[in-house]
């Protein structure tokens, strides 16, 4: 079973990544769940989603505590959360952020798998805004192979419409191309 | 007969599934956790994709006051609430079994004030415990799903006709994303006929409802609504039989997951049955031989089924979402108790209460309840209950 974590700020996205992770491997006949960190929705203020990807069918409903993969959405988040906190052997986390995963290693005492991209310059560039959900989608294809493009595709049209949904598409593939990783 | 296999959140399932269901009338105030099953719906029916008459009432007493005017006249009826909601609404909940009205409800299980909590117990739904209503409890969103049509299947039948709740835990399962297997219409209007209700308002037949009751009679009112409530299990088994056969989903009053042999069983209702047979899984790897006791039909409460389900088991950890307070116990355990009390060989009763107001429960927390609930059985330490995780 795959275990994801999204760290994100209300309003960034962090439930619909997890959301069109879980629809995306269910299209493709897995099993999977997503579901946000219940609470008041409230703009700005963090917001955690898990997903759960897997062949059989999944019982577990608790939070996620060891994810194999975690998002974070907005690097300012960093200084309040562990991100590597539960982190499975192996396991990597995927952080929106213009350094490099070695500084990141570096600034937070980092001693996992470590991978940046500069989502927020990416999707300031493809739609004006910094919402990085899609972009960051990207970015976790590539190091976990999941999921395709076509795979992903799907949901991410479905969600945004065919004239977001292509923007959404080219941000993700950016993102999946310039994402670098430190081990 | 084609089903369609969808990621879905469970509550927008629910309500496409109310919505092939094909209901009348719909009247609901949208309330934490329940909002999107009442929106979705809202939405159905503005977009012209339900023919249904949504009733945007200005409180929950509205809402179940609106749901027995339509019931009584005919009309395929259904709500929704949750917590505090279902506490306004309480006083027209009872009358809707009284009058016998085959309403539906969704209740998303949450805690009730105080202090305000929007997150999940059942805290709620013990409330109305002795309402008279059909009461089921779902595990995960196909459950939900799928007994959309099982309660109005029950509830309408003419040797039922009771107000029927389908518990479904709030954000656990109303919140959550999973794949639901969709039926066909064709398959609904096999499984679930139109509604035809004998004794209804109408202004060339005038009947009436609600009376008032002197001592003389209100004892066998009450008499006939126990017997009419029982009356509904045989209903309630035929739904669910059918169901198998249409779907071949399964479903019963009590459900087992590797209880045969086993000799202690952990007892749930709603959404911790599932985590409940994982963590059985884990420890039968181990060696040992435990098992999980689901109740699915709350009211009437299947006896036989369950004596049936614990026959030979030596103990069982019984799990609540709610407190009694300066009770004996939680309320399932309690039920459970006054059930096998003088029974010969009854397994002893170790009651946990646990994941109040969502307070999560993990895997190691079920492993720590079994294995300390086993040590208190074997104690003789199976007095009241035990607050798991509270901080004093």
């Amino acid at each position: 079973m795959l275990e994801i974590i999204i760290h994100g700020r209300g309003g960034q996205g962090a439930v619909t990544t997890a959301e069109l992770i879980a629809i995306a491997s269910i299209n493709k006949g897995k099993c999977a769940q997503a579901f946000p960190s219940f609470g008041p929705e409230r703009r700005g203020a963090p917001v955690v989603a898990f997903s759960r990807i897997d062949d059989n069918k999944i019982h577990l409903r608790s939070k996620v505590y060891e994810p194999n993969v975690v998002l974070v959405l907005d690097p300012s988040l960093l200084s309040i959360i562990d991100p590597a906190k539960g982190l499975k052997e192996g396991g990597t986390v995927l952080i929106n952020t213009g350094k490099s995963p070695d500084e990141i290693k570096k600034m937070y005492n980092l001693k996992t798998k470590v991978a940046t991209v500069d989502a927020n310059h990416i999707a300031m560039s493809e739609f004006g805004r910094p919402i990085v959900n899609t972009t960051m989608l990207g970015a976790l294809l590539k190091i976990t192979g999941i999921l395709s493009f076509d795979d992903i595709k799907d949901p991410v049209m479905a969600r945004f419409g065919s004239k977001l949904g292509a923007k959404n598409m080219n941000a993700l593939q950016r993102a999946f191309d310039d994402v670098k990783v430190a081990g | 007969m084609a089903t369609v296999r969808k990621g879905i959140e469970v509550s927008i399932a629910l309500a496409e599934a109310v919505g092939q269901a094909n209901v009348d009338v719909i009247a609901a105030y949208p309330i934490t956790p329940q909002t999107h099953i009442v929106e979705h719906l809202a939405e159905m029916v503005a977009d012209g994709h339900l023919d249904a008459e949504f009733v945007p009432v200005e409180s929950e007493h509205s809402a179940m006051s609106v749901c027995c005017g339509s019931s009584a006249v005919g009309a395929r009826t259904f709500t929704s609430t949750s917590s505090q909601g279902l506490a306004l609404m309480a006083e027209i909940f009872y009358i809707a079994s009284s009058l016998r009205l085959p309403i539906v409800m969704a209740l998303a299980n949450r805690s009730l004030s105080g202090p305000l909590s929007i997150w999940n117990d059942h805290t709620d739904t013990m409330m109305v415990r002795d309402s008279g209503w059909v009461q089921v409890f779902v595990e995960n969103g196909q459950e939900a799903y799928d007994h959309m049509f099982w309660a109005f299947r029950v509830a309408e039948h003419p040797d039922v006709l009771y107000p029927t709740a389908v518990n479904l835990d709030g954000f656990i399962l109303t919140h959550m994303i999973e794949p639901i297997i969709f039926e066909d219409n064709e398959t609904i209007k096999k499984y679930l006929p139109d509604l035809k209700m004998k004794n209804v308002l109408h202004p060339d037949n005038p009947v009436s409802m609600g009376c008032f009751a002197m001592p003389e009679i209100y004892t066998e009112t009450q008499m006939a609504r126990e017997q009419g409530l029982v009356k509904s299990y045989p209903q309630a088994v035929k739904a669910w039989d059918e169901w198998y056969e249409l779907t071949g989903r399964r479903y019963h009053p009590i459900e087992t997951y590797r209880a045969d042999d086993a000799e202690y069983c952990v007892v749930t209702m709603g959404s911790y049955g599932e985590a409940a047979m994982e963590v059985v899984d884990m420890l039968r790897e181990k060696g040992e031989k435990v098992g999980v006791v689901k109740i699915r039909l709350w009211r009437p409460f299947p006896f036989e089924d369950f004596y049936k389900a614990i026959e030979g088991k030596k103990h069982l950890i019984v799990l609540d979402r709610a407190i009694s307070f300066g009770g004996p116990g939680g309320p399932v355990a309690t039920e459970i108790r006054s059930a096998l009390y003088n029974r010969k060989n009854a397994p002893a009763i170790v009651n946990y209460v646990l994941g109040l107001a969502g307070r999560d429960v993990t895997p190691g927390d079920f492993i720590k309840i079994l294995h300390e609930g086993k040590e208190k059985a074997l104690k003789g330490d199976t007095a009241g209950y035990t607050l798991y995780g509270v901080r004093e």
